[in-house]
C-alpha cells in the first residue's frame, strides 16, 4: 500500500508536468519558435553553476512559503495571508537584528526567534477572527496582507526605524551588524545561504511533528474531520487557532534567508507574491517536505531560466503559463489517484468478503 | 428456469456479475410481479446494491437475462432504464438544497418550448397531478432547504414518477428516516402499488419488510436464497436465510448492579444559541453492571444530552457527574481518559476519520492515554497491533489495517468503532445507535460484546430508536421527549406498544 503510495505520488507530478510541457510545446508551435531549442536552451541556461546558485537561495524562500502553506492545508486552511506574515517576520527581524549586539550564534538565533514571532503573531489575528468570529481566514489574510505593507511602509520612514542610505531609492532599515549575519558558502561565483540548513531542519521537523506526534496527529484528525477530532478529546477550535500561527510564523522566516546573508537590511524592494507561489507549491508537493522542495526548486529553476527566452523573441511569461498549467494538472492528477487508490482499497475488500463466502462454504 | 410470466414486470434470470477476484453476483434470479412490493433483503455485501445497479444500468452484468414488462432487455445506462420504466430512488438523496422543489423534479429532464424555454407551467401542472394522484405530500413551490428528511425522499420519489417510471426501486429507503416518517412512507408505497406501479424495496430490517412487502427475496453470499410470503415466514426464519445458519443470542447473564453511581445526571437544562430549550430538568442515575437504555424519536435531545456527558457542552443549570467527575469543568480528553467509551451515532462524522488508514483511526479517542501515546509520540506499532486484534475479534471484513475507512461498508466501520472503544474495560459506555444501518450478523456481534462489557461491571447508556434493541438489552429503559425524561420503564413489564406511545409523547397510563 505504500509503495503504490509512493508510486502514484510520484507519477502524478510528473504527468502534470509533462502535460504542462506539451501545453506550452502547442504555444510555442503556434508562435512558430521550434519548443525543442527552446526547452534545451532553458535546460542549459537555468543549469548553468552560477544560474544553479542562485536559484537554491531562491528555493530555500519558496520552501520556506510552501511548508508554510502546507501545514494550513493540512488544516484545510488556505493560508493567503504568507505574504503579509513573511513581511512582518522580515522587518521586525531586520529590526531587533540591528537594535542589538550579541556574540554571533545567539544573535542569528534572536533574529530568527523574533521573525517566527513577528509572522505568527500577524497570523494569529486570522486565527483567532476565524475561531471566535467565524471570518473566513481567506478575507482576513488578504486584508492583512494590505494592512501588514502599510504598516511596514509607515514604520520605515527616516524619522521611525528607517533610513535612506546615499545613492539608494529605497527606505531601509538599518544594517544588522557582522554578529547578526548568517555565513555563506562559495560556490561557483556564487554564495549560497547558509540558511539553506535551517529551511531543511524546518522541513524535517514538520514531518515529525505531523507524521510522530501526537499534536500532529490532532493537527491532522483536526483537519479531516473537526467533529471527530472534537468528539475524540482534541480541543478543535484551538488546534486551528494554533495551526494557523504556526503556519504564519514559517512563513515569518521566508525572506530570513536573504536578509541574513545577503541584505543585512529590510528595505521596500523584498519582493512580494510568495503566497500564492506557497500555496501552489505545497499543492504540487502535496504538502510533503520532500515534494515541496523539488516544486520550489522547479519554480525557482523556470524563473530563473525564463528571461532566455527574451533572446530568442519569446516572452518570458510563458513560464508563467508553465506554472499555471501545471498547478491546474496536479489538482486533476491527484484527484484522479485519490479515487483510483478508493477503488483498488474497495476491491481489496470485496476480495475479503469473497473469501469469506469461500471459507464458510 | 421458468417460462417467463405476463403478470411480471421484471424479471432477472440467471444474472452474473464478476470483478477481478470478487464474484458479487451469482445465478440471481427474481420474479417481480406487476402491482406488488417485492422486498430484497440481506446482510450488507450480500450483493443487493450490484443487483439494483445492474437493474438499473449502472453495471453490465456477465450473464444472464434481464426482463422488462416480458422483454429481454440490455441496460447500457442509466437514461435506458428510465426509459424502459424503472426509476431509482437513491438511499443518499441527490438534490439540490436552494432550489425548488418544482425545480428539482425537472432538473435534467424539462419540458422546454424551442429546446431552451422551460416550461414551468406545464411541469407544475404535471407535478401537482402526479402528486394528487399518487398521494404524495408535496409543495411544488417549497425551497428544498425548508424541507425535512421525509419529505425529501418524497421529492426524490416523485422526480422518479415524473420521468414516468412504472417500476421503483428504493435503496434502503427507511435508513434515514424516523418511525412516523416510516409510516407515511409506507402509506405512500402502498398508494403507489395501488395505482398499478411495482416497487422494489432493499432493506435488512426484517420487521418492516414483514410489514409492508407482498413478496421477499432473500440474498446471500451474492445469490437468491429464496423468495417468501410474510404470511408464511417469520423474522427468525428470514435472519437465518440472511445469515446462512443460527444467530449467536446474547446471553442476558446475572444483573450484577453495583452501588457505585457512574453517571449521575441532575436536573439538567440546556439552551440552543438561538434561545430554544433543548434539555429540561433532566435527571438520570446509571450504576456499574446496567445498561440503561435511552428510547426517544431523534431531534428530542439525546445528542445534546450526550455532549453533555463527553463534555462537548455544558449546562445550563443542573450537573452531570461522570465516574465522579464534573463533566461541565472537565475536558473531553479527561473523561475519556477516565474510562469513558464513546460510540457516536453518526459514526462516519464522529467516529472516524475517513480519508485515514484504520491503524490511525484505531487511535483516535485514545491518543490522550497509553498504549496509544507515549510521552508526546504516537505508539504507532501498538496502533497496528491492536487495530489487527480489533478486525480479528471483531469480524472487521477487510484486507488489512492500511487500508482507509471509507473503503470499509458502513457495517465494519461500526464493528471497528465498538471494538476500539470497548478496549481497555471502560467504565462506562455511552453507545448511541450502535446498530443502526448494520446488518443482523454484525448487530449480533455488537450485542454480545456489550452485554459481555455489562458483566464485566461496566454501566452502558444505550441511546437507540430501534425497539428491538432497547427490549433485547436494557435493564431500565429512559424514555426522552422534548428534553425531559418522560418515564423510566421496565422492560420486563412494558409492550412495544406502551414505549411507542411514550416515545411519541403521549401520556402511558
Amino acid at each position: 500500500m505504500t509503495k503504490s503510495r509512493l508510486f502514484w505520488g510520484v507519477v502524478a507530478p510528473t504527468a502534470a508536468i509533462l502535460n504542462s510541457l506539451f501545453f506550452v510545446y502547442i504555444i510555442l508551435k503556434i508562435r512558430g519558435v521550434d519548443p525543442i531549442e527552446m526547452f534545451k536552451l532553458m535546460i542549459s541556461y537555468g543549469f548553468d553553476p552560477r544560474n544553479l546558485v542562485s536559484e537554491i537561495n531562491q528555493t530555500v524562500a519558496y520552501y520556506m512559503a510552501g511548508v508554510a502553506a502546507a501545514i494550513g492545508f493540512k488544516m484545510l486552511l488556505f493560508n493567503i495571508g504568507i505574504d503579509g506574515q513573511y513581511r512582518m517576520g522580515a522587518f521586525f527581524g531586520a529590526v531587533v537584528g540591528a537594535a542589538v549586539n550579541l556574540p554571533p550564534v545567539l544573535h542569528v538565533m534572536l533574529i530568527i526567534l523574533v521573525a517566527m514571532l513577528a509572522g505568527g503573531a500577524w497570523a494569529a489575528i486570522a486565527g483567532y477572527l476565524k475561531v471566535k468570529r467565524g471570518v473566513n481566514e481567506v478575507i482576513s489574510n488578504i486584508m492583512l496582507n494590505f494592512i501588514a505593507a502599510a504598516i511596514i511602509a509607515f514604520l520605515l520612514s527616516p524619522n521611525l526605524l528607517g533610513s535612506l542610505p546615499e545613492g539608494s531609492q529605497n527606505l531601509q532599515t538599518n544594517p544588522i551588524p557582522k554578529s547578526g549575519r548568517m555565513p555563506t558558502i562559495k560556490a561557483f561565483e556564487g554564495e549560497i545561504y547558509t540558511f539553506l540548513f535551517i529551511a531543511i531542519l524546518v522541513g524535517v521537523s514538520y514531518w515529525i511533528m505531523l507524521n510522530k506526534t501526537i499534536f500532529g496527529f490532532n493537527l491532522r484528525a483536526t483537519g479531516l474531520s473537526f467533529r471527530a477530532a472534537r468528539a475524540s478529546g482534541v480541543n478543535a477550535p484551538g488546534m486551528i487557532f494554533i495551526t494557523t500561527v504556526l503556519s504564519g510564523a514559517i512563513a515569518g522566516l521566508v525572506g530570513i534567508g536573504t536578509l541574513l546573508s545577503d541584505t543585512h537590511s529590510y528595505s521596500m524592494a523584498f519582493p512580494s507574491g510568495y503566497a500564492f507561489t506557497g500555496l501552489a507549491l505545497a499543492l504540487l508537493g502535496r504538502n510533503h517536505p520532500v515534494g515541496i522542495f523539488f516544486a520550489a526548486f522547479l519554480w525557482s529553476f523556470l524563473e530563473r531560466s525564463a528571461p532566455v527566452l527574451e533572446f530568442e523573441g519569446v516572452p518570458p511569461e510563458i513560464v508563467i503559463v508553465m506554472q499555471g498549467t501545471i498547478v491546474l494538472s496536479i489538482v486533476i492528477a491527484y484527484e484522479v489517484v485519490a479515487r483510483i487508490n478508493l477503488r483498488q482499497q474497495q476491491r481489496a475488500v470485496g476480495t475479503v468478503n469473497a473469501e469469506n463466502v469461500k471459507e464458510t462454504k | 428456469m421458468q417460462l417467463s410470466n405476463v403478470s411480471n414486470v421484471l424479471e432477472v434470470i440467471g444474472v452474473e456479475k464478476r470483478y477481478p477476484g470478487v464474484v458479487a453476483n451469482r445465478d440471481v434470479s427474481i420474479q417481480i410481479q406487476a402491482g406488488t412490493i417485492h422486498a430484497i433483503i440481506g446482510e450488507n455485501g450480500a450483493g443487493k446494491s450490484t443487483l439494483m445497479k445492474t437493474l438499473y444500468g449502472l453495471i453490465k452484468p456477465d450473464a444472464g437475462q434481464i426482463r422488462i414488462f416480458g422483454k429481454e432487455v440490455n441496460l447500457k445506462s442509466p437514461q435506458d432504464a428510465i426509459e424502459l420504466g424503472v426509476g431509482m430512488v437513491h438511499q443518499h438523496f441527490k438534490l439540490a438544497d436552494n432550489a425548488t422543489v418544482l425545480e428539482n423534479v425537472i432538473l435534467g429532464s424539462e419540458p422546454t418550448r424551442f429546446g431552451f424555454v422551460v416550461k414551468y407551467d406545464e411541469a407544475r401542472e404535471k407535478l401537482i397531478e402526479i402528486a394528487q394522484n399518487y398521494g404524495l405530500d408535496i409543495n411544488p413551490d417549497e425551497k428544498l432547504s425548508n424541507l425535512g428528511v421525509g419529505e425529501r425522499q418524497r421529492v426524490e420519489i416523485a422526480k422518479v414518477l415524473f420521468r414516468g417510471a412504472k417500476i421503483l426501486i428504493l435503496d434502503e429507503p427507511t435508513a434515514v428516516l424516523v418511525p412516523q416518517e416510516v409510516d407515511e412512507l409506507f402509506a405512500n408505497l402502498r398508494e403507489l402499488v395501488k395505482k398499478g406501479l411495482t416497487v422494489l424495496f432493499i432493506s435488512h430490517k426484517l420487521d418492516e419488510v414483514l410489514s409492508i412487502a407482498d413478496d421477499i427475496t432473500i440474498m446471500r453470499q451474492g445469490t437468491t436464497v429464496a423468495t417468501r410470503k410474510p404470511e408464511n415466514t417469520n423474522k427468525k426464519e428470514l435472519a437465518e436465510l440472511m445469515v446462512g445458519g443460527e444467530l449467536p443470542k446474547p446471553k442476558a447473564g446475572e444483573l450484577k448492579i453495583s452501588p457505585e453511581s457512574f453517571l449521575k445526571i441532575e436536573s439538567a437544562s440546556y439552551f440552543r444559541a438561538d434561545g430554544r430549550q433543548i434539555l429540561d430538568d433532566v435527571n438520570l442515575e446509571l450504576h456499574g453492571g446496567e445498561i440503561l437504555g435511552l428510547a426517544g424519536v431523534e431531534g428530542n435531545g439525546q445528542s445534546e444530552l450526550i455532549e453533555l456527558i463527553m463534555g462537548l457542552i455544558k449546562p445550563a443549570s443542573g450537573s452531570v457527574e461522570v465516574l465522579g467527575l464534573d463533566a461541565a469543568n472537565t475536558l473531553t480528553r479527561e473523561i475519556r481518559n477516565a474510562g469513558v467509551a464513546y460510540i457516536p451515532q453518526d459514526r462516519q462524522r464522529d467516529g472516524l476519520l475517513m480519508t485515514a488508514p484504520l491503524w490511525e483511526n484505531r487511535i483516535l479517542g485514545h491518543q490522550f492515554a497509553e498504549p496509544m501515546a507515549k510521552s508526546i509520540w504516537v505508539n504507532k506499532s501498538a496502533a497496528i497491533q491492536d487495530s489487527k486484534r480489533v478486525v480479528d475479534e471483531f469480524d472487521v471484513r477487510t484486507p488489512g489495517i492500511n487500508v482507509l475507512a471509507s473503503a470499509l461498508s458502513g457495517g465494519n466501520q461500526q464493528k471497528f468503532i465498538v471494538g476500539r472503544e470497548l478496549t481497555g474495560d471502560p467504565k462506562l459506555i455511552v453507545a448511541a445507535q450502535p446498530t443502526r444501518g448494520v446488518d443482523v450478523g454484525a448487530q449480533a456481534i455488537i450485542w454480545e460484546h456489550l452485554m459481555q462489557a455489562r458483566s464485566r461491571g461496566a454501566g452502558i447508556l444505550l441511546i437507540s430508536a430501534d425497539l428491538e434493541e432497547l427490549f433485547s438489552l436494557s435493564d431500565r429503559i429512559a424514555v426522552i421527549y422534548s428534553g425531559k425524561i418522560v418515564s423510566i420503564l421496565n422492560p420486563a413489564k412494558t409492550t412495544p406498544e406502551d414505549l411507542g406511545l411514550a416515545m411519541t409523547g403521549a401520556k402511558s397510563a
